[in-house]
């Protein structure tokens, strides 16, 4: 009876014993898989977008393109229509280059009209076309207030270069001086309006003498 | 279907905005107060401060001038300087280079414009410009060469060794070849174009100005090589500014 007893005792003993380390041995496991979990993943992240920036990545709008449309005056040969596209390159809030080409057919002049018969050029040599290199400056930046509480950012700039004009069969050397008014629509839409001289040489009505060409125009671009 | 259609597109719409969010970078002020401008200029009034501790997402960026946007959604811009003293997600200040003085001895490209005489004529060039080393950089040139009597075309390659390029004032020498098309004016009696190869030796000086900036003095001895039995020699002077990256 007591033997049974012991054994039924010693039994139970060892069954509990089992249980009892088996919980401990899980709950010690789970503890080591739950610190090996914490060591990977911090309770607290600092930063959730932990990284660096690249200047690099940052969009930068330095390049605008336009395309305009206007009046160009040719010294004897009339005032006519002007189309044409420029691509700048802004250096510093106040500084810019620029790179603009320009076409127009001329008309005739005054003397051809009344003489009837003389023609001094032929259809190829009355279209002229330009190129031109300038630096700008943006003299008087502001702001255009359209109501109380609409303003755009504007600029009127002073901008001078050098280029050829190819008109009357030849390429000439050209200056060209000018000024005009950036409307800034948003940050990459601008709206312009030139005014520019371009002063070169011309021989073909007798003596060789500088000329003054009066362009003027709008422009719109965009900034990228 | 043509709603459903607007409504597709307005939905992707706002999956690539929302997308495009994530993307932009965010600094936190650590100034005491970061100044927001209406415009890219000194000049513009400053409407708006961020205090320190402060988020700004950076929209782009305008010469030394960045757009930001606050967490409240208020934009403007920001000039370069305080925007050096922000700090990244890191925790590290952002990281905006000031071009200086020390680039320029180490320019990969180069582009400029120049303009100057060509014995009489009137001569406009535009040259991009590639460095091996620091001595050695190779050059592809464009001129127009408007003169009394005609007009030409000239392209040259030439090799430049700059023996100091860590100078202010740093001299070179350049060896090249190229072509010469000359067009006869209309004036004149009508003569065919011409096209003759070229070589030339030259020296020039470059002087660093600030940022990205060089002027340049340059002259070439010019040899165009003729069908006539003499070669004509040229002496060109040119003046130029150009911007190095």
């Amino acid at each position: 009876m007591a033997n049974w007893f012991f054994s039924i005792l010693l039994k139970s003993t060892f069954l509990l014993l089992t249980l009892v380390s088996g919980l401990v041995w899980s709950s010690v496991v789970v503890d080591a898989s739950e610190e090996t979990l914490t060591e990977e993943k911090p309770v607290i992240e600092p930063e959730v977008y932990r990284r660096e920036i690249d200047e690099s990545k940052i969009d930068s709008e330095n390049f605008e393109a336009t395309v305009f449309a206007g009046l160009m005056s040719v010294e004897d040969f009339g005032v006519n229509n002007i189309i044409g596209a420029r691509l700048a390159f802004h250096v510093s809030e106040g500084f810019f280059f620029e790179a603009g080409v320009g076409q127009t057919t001329t008309t005739k002049t005054s003397y051809e009209r009344l003489s009837g018969s003389v023609e001094l050029l032929t259809n190829e040599q009355r279209r002229l076309s330009y190129y031109n290199l300038s630096v700008g400056y943006n003299l008087l930046p502001g702001e255009a207030f359209l109501t109380r509480k609409l303003a755009f950012n504007t600029a009127f700039y002073l901008i001078g270069g050098i280029g050829s004009t190819t008109f009357a069969g030849d390429d000439r050397y050209t200056i060209n001086y000018g000024f005009g008014y950036r409307f800034l629509a948003t940050d990459w839409l601008a709206v312009h309006a030139d005014v520019r001289n371009h002063v070169f040489d011309m021989e073909l009505l007798g003596e060789k003498r500088s000329t003054n060409n009066i362009e003027m125009s709008l422009g719109l671009s965009i900034f990228f | 279907m043509f709603y459903q259609g607007i409504l597709l597109f307005c939905s992707l719409l706002l999956l690539g905005f929302a997308q495009a969010q994530d993307d932009i970078p965010r600094v936190q002020v650590a100034d005491p107060y970061l100044e927001m401008q209406t415009g890219a200029g000194s000049g513009y009034p400053v409407y708006h401060v961020v205090e320190r501790g402060e988020w700004v997402q950076i929209l782009k960026r305008k010469t030394e001038w960045f757009k930001v946007r606050t967490e409240r959604g208020k934009e403007g811009w920001v000039r370069r300087e305080q925007m050096a003293r922000t700090l990244t997600p890191a925790g590290a200040p952002l990281q905006i280079h000031d071009v200086a003085e020390g680039d320029f001895a180490r320019r990969r490209w180069e582009m400029g414009i120049s303009s100057g005489d060509f014995s009489g004529a009137t001569i406009i060039s535009a040259w991009t410009d590639y460095s091996f080393t620091h001595n050695l950089s190779l050059e592809l040139s464009a001129s127009h060469i408007l003169g009394s009597y005609s007009s030409s075309i000239m392209g040259n390659v030439s090799l430049l060794a700059h023996p100091f390029p860590e100078w202010r004032f740093s001299p070179y020498f350049a060896l090249g070849t190229g072509v010469i098309q000359t067009t006869p004016k209309t004036a004149l009696v009508q003569t065919r174009d011409r096209m003759n190869n070229t070589s030339h030796v030259g020296l020039g000086l470059r002087v660093y100005l600030t940022k990205r900036f060089i002027m340049r003095f340059d002259y070439k001895n010019l040899v165009i090589f003729s069908s006539q039995n003499e070669n004509q020699e040229i002496s060109v002077w040119q003046i130029g500014f150009s911007a190095f990256y």
